[in-house]
């Protein structure tokens, strides 16, 4: 076995095994870190592909932005785990099979006969100056450049949509305006006022 | 197996090299850091006409071993209730990410430990991943001031680091390479070819979310004294608590340095293609040029911290989504446009 399997098979481990727990382990904050651990360690093994920019985009978008997110909801949710956990013994013959068909369905999609090595070939490895980063770009901006364009677009439309269905006028809360703040002048507040000022009046009179 | 061992007998000589090349930034960083809380406090004290600390040592010089060792002899207490092992874990989550992303920083021409070729997507991605040490520090804590220090955290590093990436995403197009060597390389010519003019808008977004990023006044909101005490550290004592202030100082000089890489020309000498400077100033290395602009940033964070009061949450939300993305998004056309133009002086 060289270095790298060695190195392989360790972050597979910890991948397979943190991609386990994310489904067993009870506290769904937990769960929430070990998802970030397992995208961690596939990017990892990105990485040992040569697949760098891949691998640090999935960091990146996956382990920086998303993760995040899911954790803030996750933390301030307020889940009682007693009644997600009834009915956990009837339901699981259901389950058991739902769980087989679709492993058959996905061995006979993604398995080694579509995707073996025989139909791909062994992995290249390449040359010190090679850079993965490069080689995606050119291929994304010239032979796919149609659907990528067209994949940004929908993404644009999804992110419209979902502001233009959050986003409400009411109009009895009360909105700072930063801009009006700005432009505030001191007339506006203060009115300044001459007048004779006060005699101090004299006792007794 | 024989064949194996023969290979790995091979490469030692060469992780030796790497390790011994991974202690000489480490080390350096480290010390920084620890004068860096020195400066801090000698730069506000005097803006704020005090002397600042100066009993320790020749006129305060040893202040910071003197509260390394205090930090490092007093006792953690883990609050009850907390979880113990994401408690523990937290400080480290914050510090490793701070000190992995200085394996691409480049500190002199080839003087770099990692040259890859993603170098800025790399830093961007680390960084980002600093912000799980709050919110799990946060979180782990079980106590009110320390999860709402983490949520308002999270949410701030997570806006602004949009802007911050519009803004190297600016710089990758000037430079044409996610490379920093060659981003620094793409500045030659004179102080007015470095990025900061062509791309000043970026330059002025990217330092300005630099400081957010840090969580550094006047963004410092998640450890906001007056309202949530400490914020997401407040639980935490001793060495543990250490560890975030080695993180946040070390993040500080990273948003520095990668300031005068990417917009200051680097390692360049600010006296090239002047005529009489220039062979007066050859000797000095580059990696003096690199540290007195990166010291210059840092004055700048130091002095923003004494200067400005504490903005308001909502207007650090506003200045994030509403200023910079857009600032950056404009900017990125400007710059896209003069690079397909090869606008002179910078691309062409």
């Amino acid at each position: 076995m060289s270095i790298e399997s060695i190195i392989f098979y360790v972050f597979a481990a910890i991948l397979v095994g943190s991609a386990g727990a994310v489904i067993t382990v009870r506290n769904p904050v937990h769960a929430v870190l070990f998802l970030v651990l397992a995208f961690f360690t596939s990017a990892a093994l990105w990485i040992m592909l040569e697949a760098e920019f891949l691998a640090i985009t999935l960091v990146l978008v996956y382990v920086g932005a998303v993760m995040v997110l899911f954790l803030f909801v996750v933390m301030m949710l307020d889940i009682n785990l007693v009644p997600l956990r009834e009915g956990f013994m009837r339901f699981l013959p259901v389950g058991i099979v739902v769980a087989l068909i679709m492993f058959v369905e996905m061995a006979m999609v993604v398995g080694a006969k579509h995707f073996g090595v025989d139909h791909y070939g062994a992995g290249i490895k390449h040359a010190a100056d090679y850079s993965n980063t490069k080689e995606l770009g050119n291929v994304l901006y010239t032979v796919y450049v149609y659907p990528f364009e067209i994949a940004a677009a929908i993404l644009l439309v999804a992110i419209i949509a979902a502001i233009a269905l959050t986003m409400r006028r009411r109009p009895q809360t009360k909105y700072q305006d930063p801009a009006a703040q700005v432009l505030v002048k001191r007339g506006d507040r203060v009115r300044m006022i001459k007048m004779a000022s006060e005699r101090k009046n004299t006792a007794g009179e | 197996m024989i064949e194996t061992l023969e290979t790995s007998l091979e490469m030692i000589p060469e992780v030796i090299l790497i390790l011994i090349k991974i202690v000489l930034i480490v080390v350096p960083i480290m010390l920084s850091v620890a004068y860096l809380t020195l400066a801090e406090r000698k730069v506000i004290g005097y803006i704020q006409v005090r002397i600042g600390p100066n009993r320790v040592g020749p006129r305060g010089l040893l202040q910071p071993i003197a509260d390394g060792l205090k930090l490092l002899l007093k006792e953690i207490i883990v609050p009850t209730n907390a979880n113990r092992f994401l408690f523990v874990i937290a400080p480290i989550l914050a510090l490793a990410p701070a000190l992995a992303a200085w394996a691409v920083v480049p500190f002199s021409d080839g003087m770099v430990l990692a040259d890859i070729d993603a170098g800025i997507l790399y830093i961007l991605a680390l960084t980002s991943m600093s912000v799980y040490g709050i919110i799990i520090s946060g979180w782990a804590s079980n106590s009110k001031y320390a999860f709402l220090g983490a949520l308002r955290s999270a949410a701030q590093v997570v806006s602004y680091e949009i802007a911050m990436g519009f803004a190297l995403v600016g710089v990758l197009l000037a430079a044409g390479s996610m490379n920093l060597s060659q981003v620094v390389l793409a500045q030659q010519g004179s102080i007015l070819h470095w990025f900061w003019l062509p791309l000043l808008p970026l330059f002025l977004v990217y330092f300005i979310s630099g400081v957010a990023e840090t969580n550094r006044a006047p963004f410092d909101v998640a450890e906001g004294e007056s309202e949530i005490v400490a914020g997401f550290h407040v639980e935490y004592s001793g060495m543990t608590f250490a560890l975030f202030f080695l993180a946040e100082y070390a993040n500080m000089i990273l948003v520095a340095i990668l300031a005068a890489l990417m917009f200051c020309g680097g390692w360049l000498s600010p006296f090239q293609g002047i005529p009489l400077l220039e062979p007066l100033f050859a000797w000095v290395p580059g990696l003096v040029w690199v540290l007195a602009k990166t010291s210059f940033f840092l004055f700048l964070f130091l002095w923003f911290r004494a200067t400005f009061p504490r903005y308001r949450y909502d207007q650090i939300m506003r200045l994030g989504w509403k200023v910079f993305i857009p600032i950056t998004i404009v900017w990125l056309l400007v710059v896209g446009a003069a690079v397909l133009a090869n606008l002179g002086p910078w691309f062409d």
